[in-house]
């Protein structure tokens, strides 16, 4: 099997808006799932046990079912409860779904590791609970996180190849859906290969760098 | 005198350890008060109530006439909601050991920030009271640093500023010299006696610097056991005190009196 430049010439232009729906897909995803795990972990600390207790029994199930399966149910099975998704709009909810699961630890963990002296403080200067949390719980807590929320931003790139299973044409599907009416599979594959590698070596990089910025003794 | 501060048989346990028992107090407003006693006498655990920090189990206690941990809804007690005990808020607050200034901000935003977001000061001039406040701490040129840029004791005094620009009624001051170097002590304990001496502010002091009390203090209540051994004027606490109990613990500051 030879390498063909003109196989690559034909499938490049579908790849590019494949990588285009892809980093929509990343990025709308870790919107929701950064923005659905701080709820998640706000409602885990909560004061109110029988709420705490539900929500993270909820969320260990999401976190313990594989997305795969949550992408199908999302997409195949809400229609028979009348509810009718888009592909990449179920992508993006089951990914946020999925990982704010993930980053609502991430998040709790930021938050509990707070002293609890500053809580005080707040209170003693009469902060309500909503500007503690704003104005001196949560900057101190997010510098921390960032490391690896960020990671959780490149985990969610790599995954997004399932949502080819609820029909959304992303990187990985572009490249599938030429190789298998072409039956040309070394290009489009390797170059699926090289696209991730490309995006995802950078992008290590420079979750690193914010590992050694935001490393525990330089945050207090 | 009015009396801004009122404990009612006020009980505090925690789990199966009963802390306060019945205590009855109160303090006349624009007072100094020291709090002095064993360590585990329950001290702390007054300033905390007081901050809302603590809730009681039982009895009440009534800030400038109104009920702290409490509501009158009809003519029956109710707990105090968290609306009650925000306004309830507004009169007290706490300096504490461990200073707790806020990391993130610098010298001069953590006098600013809460003027701001909970009294509703205009920047400029939470500005010019939070500089006014760091010159009276003797802090002034300091207001772009860190707090980890600054030393125990200065910490200490921004966190002293801190508690003043929110101008309440009360100040609760819970050994807010314990965890500093001995050679910082003094210049905190100086800004202490000097706000004693000029501002009528209602001031309760827990505190271990037995000279320290005897200047600031217009009373002394020596604890033990959660309750009240003792009391009166420190001239008489700490020259002529009536009960053993309390020579027994004054002795062993002898050196400092
Ligand atoms: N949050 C808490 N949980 C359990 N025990 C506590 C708590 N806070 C204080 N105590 C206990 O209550 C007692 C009184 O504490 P405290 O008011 O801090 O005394 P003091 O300030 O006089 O040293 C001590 O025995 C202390 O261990
Ligand atoms: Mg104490």
């Amino acid at each position: 099997m030879d390498w063909s430049w003109l196989v690559v010439q034909d499938v490049m232009p579908k790849m590019l808006a494949g990588l285009v729906i892809t980093i929509q897909a990343t990025f709308g995803g870790a919107i929701l799932a950064y923005a659905l795990g701080l709820l998640l972990a706000i409602l885990k600390m909560s004061k109110n046990k029988p709420l705490a207790f539900s929500v993270y029994w909820s969320s260990e199930f999401v976190r313990r079912t594989p997305l795969l399966v949550q992408l199908y149910f999302l997409f195949y099975v809400l229609p028979d409860f009348g509810i009718f998704l888009e592909p990449m709009t179920a992508g993006i909810i089951g990914l946020g779904l999925h990982f704010s699961t993930y980053t609502s630890e991430v998040f709790r963990a930021g938050i509990e590791n707070v002293p609890k002296g500053q809580w005080e403080a707040a209170k003693s200067l009469n902060y309500t609970p909503y500007k503690t949390m704003r104005y001196v719980i949560l900057p101190q807590a997010i510098p921390p996180m960032i490391p690896p929320l960020a990671n959780y931003l490149i985990t969610m790139f790599k995954e997004t190849p399932l949502l080819s299973a609820i029909t959304v044409v992303e990187l990985f599907n572009s490249a599938s859906i030429y190789s298998n009416s072409n039956y040309k599979y070394l290009e489009p594959m390797t170059l699926v290969g090289v696209f991730f590698l490309l995006v995802s070596i950078p992008a290590a990089i420079i979750a690193n760098r914010l590992e050694q910025k935001y490393k525990p003794e330089k945050v207090r | 005198m009015n009396k801004i501060i009122e404990f009612q048989d006020v009980s505090k346990s925690f789990g199966s350890l009963q802390v306060l028992e019945n205590l009855n107090m109160h303090v006349n407003s624009g007072e100094k008060l020291a709090l002095i006693g064993p360590s585990g006498s329950g001290k702390t655990t007054i300033l905390r109530i007081l901050m809302t920090l603590e809730k009681i189990d039982g009895g009440v206690v009534k800030v400038d006439g109104d009920y702290l941990w409490h509501q009158k809804i009809g003519d029956k007690l109710e707990p105090a909601s968290e609306k009650h005990l925000h306004k309830m808020r507004k009169n007290i607050c706490m300096v504490f050991q461990q200073f707790n200034l806020f990391p993130h901000l610098t010298v001069l935003n953590n006098i600013v920030q809460p003027q701001i977001l909970i009294k509703g000061v205009d920047k400029v001039d939470a500005s010019n009271k939070a500089e006014e406040l760091l010159a009276l701490v003797g802090l002034e040129g300091k207001e772009s640093h860190y707090p980890h840029q600054l030393s125990g004791g200065q910490q200490q005094r921004v966190a002293i500023a801190r508690a003043l620009a929110m101008d309440p009624k009360i100040m609760l001051f819970d050994e807010v010299t314990s965890a500093l170097d001995p050679e910082l002590v003094e210049e905190v304990l100086s800004v202490l006696r000097q706000l004693a001496e000029n501002t009528n502010t209602t001031m309760l002091t827990v505190t271990h610097e037995m000279n320290f009390a005897r200047d600031f203090a217009d009373r002394v209540l020596f604890f033990e056991h959660g309750r009240i051994i003792e009391s009166g004027p420190p001239d008489i606490m700490f020259t002529n005190p009536k009960e053993s109990r309390t020579r027994d613990f004054l002795k062993n500051f002898i050196g400092g009196i």
